[in-house]
């Protein structure tokens, strides 16, 4: 399984890499982590004329915060952000979510922005993404432009992104402040580290008297890209999160998705599983806001 | 298709190439550098048993371009024995838990286990398993092969007590 041939450009810039995508007139592709591109290149699913390697611009690879967001350079390999103190003190959904991504070999190479310009329905770093309500930030030749992340996904391996587009970093708002915030993450998938069959994200936050203050919650691997449920959201705003609260939340998961059958799942097993997981989820981040831990 | 002059090193020693952009780290190591010992298995990126060290971290030679590793350091499971004809200490632990059938995984297995041993000492069962997770083997149903990383780690932190101690333990 040999790739066809191509041509290589290594960067040292975002504006050079936008520069030769431009070049390239849309037969150009951005090489990060590559822990997708070069199989797809290898199975000649993608035939792309030039790759613009952007494993060295350094302003790709940081991770800050201040203003009230995270910041996270697209270039980011997985492994790094798991590891990073920010991440896991300010972002621990998505902490939670890049510990079923992929494994040790291809977290080291693997990239966050390259996740989710990948836009695989099933992805863990996406899920949480839409969850956090994540700002996507890309840049071209025609300028600089923010998408926000409930318009970037548009199907399965399909996004907002226009084929010169670089993308640049990820806005994430830092999560409620204070006491009483909790977060869970669950899927279910052949084996831990496989794509998820379905998977949930959960981030909420609880007042002094244990009532729901906000809640975001969000499904992966039931349709072709990843589902905020808003329904549930609303359903559970000012609740205690109780038994029958949280039923209610899985019913209306069970509801609103909309999952294919494969060879690996049913749709229907796709849909239970779906209501199972997030309530799952809610009751992890029930539990971790109660106990006041980050 | 374009060429490109790349110098990096390969267990210690450097080496100057001129690659095509299409052709993959696994491919250069064994078809150019005749490192056969890292094996290319599904060439694309499921089975793990392309795995190298680069820049310290293991990583899939089938999943990195030749060209990508310009300047950096690779590791291959030759570099892991003390010198050619010998066996580490973590492949002396493979050899006595029959850790290897048909033996094809076993140099990503070794590299994914160095490198967690290089980072983790007293890793758990777990830790272990999630370590090798990226790595499939079809003979052994991994049981010896996690005993034998439990070993090796167990045999690690012996070999740096000091000498009197580890004779001590030996009794």
């Amino acid at each position: 399984m040999k790739a066809a041939e191509f041509d290589y450009v290594r960067v040292a810039s975002v504006e050079a890499a936008c520069r030769a995508l431009a070049e390239a007139g849309g037969d150009g592709k951005i090489l990060a982590g590559g822990q997708t591109l070069v199989p797809m290149l290898a199975m000649r699913l993608l035939r792309p004329t030039l790759l613009v390697d952007v494993n060295r611009v350094a302003s790709l690879q940081v991770i800050v915060a201040g203003g009230g967001e995270i910041v996270i350079g697209a270039g980011t390999r997985q492994s790094d952000a798991l590891a990073d103190e920010i991440v896991r003190r300010d972002l621990p959904l998505l902490a939670k979510a890049l510990g079923f991504v992929g494994h040790v070999q291809t977290r080291n190479r693997g990239t966050v922005g390259g996740s989710i310009a990948n836009a695989d329905p099933a992805a863990e770093i996406a899920l949480a993404a839409l969850a956090l309500d994540c700002e996507i930030v890309a840049q071209s030749v025609r300028g600089v432009r923010t998408i926000p992340i409930a318009r970037f996904f548009q199907g399965a391996m399909t996004t907002a992104l226009a084929a010169d587009e670089c993308l640049v970093e990820l806005h994430f708002p830092a999560a409620p402040s204070g006491g009483g915030r909790g977060c869970g993450f669950h899927e279910v998938a052949s084996r831990h580290s496989d794509f998820a069959l379905a998977a949930a994200a959960v981030q909420l936050a609880l007042d002094g008297e244990g009532a729901c203050r906000s809640v975001a919650i969000a499904v992966g691997g039931v349709g072709g890209a990843p589902l905020r449920i808003d329904a549930a959201t609303e359903r559970l705003r000012g609740t205690t999160l109780a038994a029958e609260d949280l039923a209610a939340a899985a019913a209306i998961v069970r509801e609103v998705v909309e999952p294919a059958s494969d060879l690996h799942a049913s749709a229907d097993y796709r849909r239970r599983v779906a209501g199972a997981l997030v309530e799952r989820a809610l009751l992890d981040a029930r539990s971790e806001a109660l106990a006041g831990r980050n | 298709m374009s060429q490109h002059e790349i110098t990096f090193t390969v267990n210690g020693e450097s080496q100057s190439a001129t690659v095509a952009a299409r052709l993959t780290l696994v491919d250069f190591l064994r078809d150019a550098l005749r490192l056969t010992g890292t094996h290319a298995g599904c060439e694309h990126g499921v089975c793990g048993a392309c795995s190298v060290l680069l820049d310290g971290v293991p990583v899939r030679s089938c999943l990195t371009l030749a060209v990508q590793a310009d300047g950096s350091e690779i590791v291959t499971v030759e570099g892991l024995a003390p010198e050619p004809g010998t066996l580490g200490i973590l492949q002396d632990s493979f050899w006595e838990t029959h850790a290897l059938q048909c033996g094809f995984c076993t140099s990503g297995m070794l590299i994914a286990s160095h490198a967690l041993l290089a980072a983790n000492a007293s890793p758990t069962e777990d830790e272990i398993r999630e370590a090798i997770g990226g790595n499939l083997c079809r003979c052994t149903g991994y049981k010896q092969i996690v005993d034998a990383i439990a070993l090796a780690a167990e045999r690690l932190r012996g070999s740096n007590l000091p000498a009197k101690e580890a004779a001590d333990d030996e009794r």
